[in-house]
């Protein structure tokens, strides 16, 4: 924001084809709803919007001293097996009638010790343990935790292992965008966008199947570059892609963005202003919404972002309808950059050619001793950081994805951490609920898209 | 770039491939970070427990700092600044205590109790102080490097119980 050379923020005027959606987007704040002061965060401090009580014993309202109102308050549990919770996902209400004072997400049901497994797996075998994480955006997980591991190293990746690294990132972008648009349109009961939803995430996982093999935890992005070359025809396949989800896009605009129930229903609900945001740690599509353009490949570009053309969507007001539009026009924005990807993609290496970080070529294996000893070598024992710590993060679609390695120069890293964008964005669930409606608890929930695989860890 | 921050100048900085580290003292901790927080730093993206137990000898830290078993490392972000700042504080065995940043950054609540939860480190005056990912009568902190990773039992006929 201080450097007005380096960072633009124009919210997509051409891109969006709905008036109202850009209006929206890229409106001022005298908007139709009251904002959000600072105030709010000593209040949240304060009184709390979250409600600590004990998790096991919700219905005992002794514990709790600081009941609102006046005192006819009820607390219920929403989930873990409600299908709207996106996963196993337990919020705790304290409900006043209709309304919702304070709340707290539950989490933990997921958890299996991924961080803990991460000690345990060489850096070689890592990758196939964080994608598993947000199963949602794979390459996202797979990309911070290999790009720290080569901070680490010291080393540097060809030019076309960075911009099918890109390619591959904003594919599953949209991918993960779409999606959310699939779930979060059935909670809204609308079934037909989850169908719509899911028939796009389709298209887009087909093309990591042919790339990478599987659809889902990849696995194509290792230490040292990518597992393999993009098929052929791969420009094609892509474009096709691109020319179909853009055209799709709308007709999810047809079916939400201008319908009156949806609108009524995501208009001024769950509204975060972007002091509160920021003071949450909130990031990704839920702090742009709020109107802060903080984007990490904007703000501190890795791979080649500065060098590729796209906007920053940011919303107004902050409510459930500005996370909507912000995510529809960031599959637009990410369009936009895979088709660039498309025209300048680099000729060159997929990955570095250095024998003890990458195997060497499979047919070099059947010719070389020298190269069956590296490849062995490789994935028997793997190869050894020297010691340090690094922390890198990168724009996941849920928000600011980090990466912690303490490495003590062993083959395992001593410690791996990930800075997961769900986890903590959920924390700005209890200010986002409270004072809104019951009914709205599920579309707020949603507009925050937490992936609980990426929550519990 | 860390050295312009006023009210943190006696801290050792050091730079870890690239990235600005500081290393202050349990007692400079809070100090610090209300300094840093003031210079526009106005999110904490990450906080997260080590434990070097195995490791003591292998890790760089500054002269004058003393190496303690735990740290806790805490990632800053300056919007305005686009800037990044890590500090690394040093949290003994014996006495695992640290002041909570909850009253500085909210969104640091939920981070504390998963460190408390994986590494059994207590922030004094956090809110609600208690498991957040393991089951709430849990015994252990799963993170620290004496907790072994255990075997579950396999039910087979025949099988070998838990090693």
């Amino acid at each position: 924001m201080s450097d007005e050379s380096t960072t633009t923020f124009v919210p997509s005027d051409e891109s969006a084809t709905n008036a109202d959606l850009t209006e929206r987007t890229g409106g001022t704040k005298e908007g139709l709803f009251p904002l959000p002061d600072t105030s709010e965060i000593e209040r949240l401090i304060e009184q709390g919007g979250v409600l600590r009580l004990p998790e096991q014993s919700p219905a005992d309202l002794g514990d709790s001293e600081q009941l609102f109102g006046d005192g006819e308050t009820m607390i219920i549990n929403l989930g873990p097996q409600h299908p709207s919770t996106h996963g196993v996902l337990r919020i705790m209400l304290e409900l006043e009638g209709e309304t919702v004072l304070r709340s707290k997400p539950i989490i933990g049901y997921l958890h299996t010790g991924m961080e803990k497994t991460a000690e345990e797996l060489t850096y070689v075998q890592g990758a196939t343990n964080v994608t598993r994480m947000d199963y949602l955006s794979p390459i996202s997980n797979e990309l911070v935790f290999c790009l720290a591991i080569e901070r680490l190293l010291g080393v540097e990746l060809p030019e076309r292992a960075t911009w099918i690294r890109m390619l591959m990132a904003e594919l599953n972008r949209i991918c993960s965008h779409v999606t959310w648009a699939a779930t979060n349109g059935m909670d809204l009961a609308s079934t037909t966008m989850m169908i719509f939803g899911f028939r796009e995430r389709e298209l887009v996982l087909s093309f990591f199947e042919k790339t990478t093999g599987l659809r889902m935890n990849t696995n194509y992005i290792r230490p040292g570059g990518v597992a393999a070359d993009l098929p052929d025809g791969w420009e094609d396949d892509v474009e096709v892609m691109m020319d179909t989800i853009e055209s799709r896009l709308d007709d999810y605009d047809e079916l939400l963005t201008g319908q009156p129930i949806f609108r009524e229903r995501t208009e001024g609900v769950g509204i975060i202003g972007p002091d509160l945001a920021l003071a949450l740690s909130a990031t990704g599509p839920l702090l742009r919404a709020a109107g802060v353009p903080w984007d990490l490949r904007r703000s501190m570009p890795y791979l080649a972002y500065n060098e590729v053309d796209f906007d920053v969507i940011v919303g107004s007001i902050g409510d459930t309808f500005d996370r909507y539009a912000v995510r529809m026009n960031e599959i637009r924005e990410s369009i936009r950059i895979v088709r660039q990807v498309l025209e300048r993609m680099p000729r060159g290496d997929y990955r570095i050619q250095d024998a003890k970080i990458t195997p060497p070529p499979r047919a070099r294996i059947d010719e070389s001793m020298e190269a069956l000893i590296h490849h062995f070598k490789l994935f028997s024992r793997g190869f050894e950081p020297p010691e340090g710590e690094v922390y890198e993060a990168v724009e996941s679609p849920r928000g600011e994805l980090g990466c912690y390695i303490v490495s003590d120069g062993s083959n395992k890293p001593y410690r791996m951490h990930m800075r997961a964008p769900s986890f903590v964005n959920l924390q700005s669930v209890p200010a986002l609920l409270r004072g809104g409606m019951m009914a709205d608890t599920v579309a707020i929930l949603s507009s925050v898209d937490p992936v609980l695989g990426e929550v519990d860890r | 770039m860390v050295g312009d921050i006023l009210g943190v100048e006696s801290i050792p900085t050091t730079s870890s491939r690239g990235q600005d580290v500081l290393h202050p003292t349990r007692e400079q901790y809070l100090g610090a970070i209300s300094a840093i927080k003031s210079a526009d730093y106005v999110t904490c993206s990450d906080l997260c427990a080590v434990d070097y137990l195995s490791a003591q000898e292998r890790r760089s830290l500054p002269e004058g700092i003393q190496p303690e078993r735990f740290e806790i490392v805490v990632s800053l972000l300056s919007i305005s600044k686009m800037h990044r700042v890590r500090l690394r504080v040093q949290v003994p065995e014996s006495d695992p205590v640290i002041e909570t940043l909850f009253y500085l950054y909210p969104g640091t609540e939920n981070m504390e109790r998963e460190a408390f939860d994986l590494f059994g480190i207590v922030f004094s005056n956090h809110p609600d102080m208690t498991r957040i990912l393991m089951p709430p009568g849990w015994e252990g902190h799963p993170l620290r490097k004496d907790y072994g990773i255990g075997r579950v039992p396999v039910q087979f006929r025949d099988a070998p119980g838990p090693r």
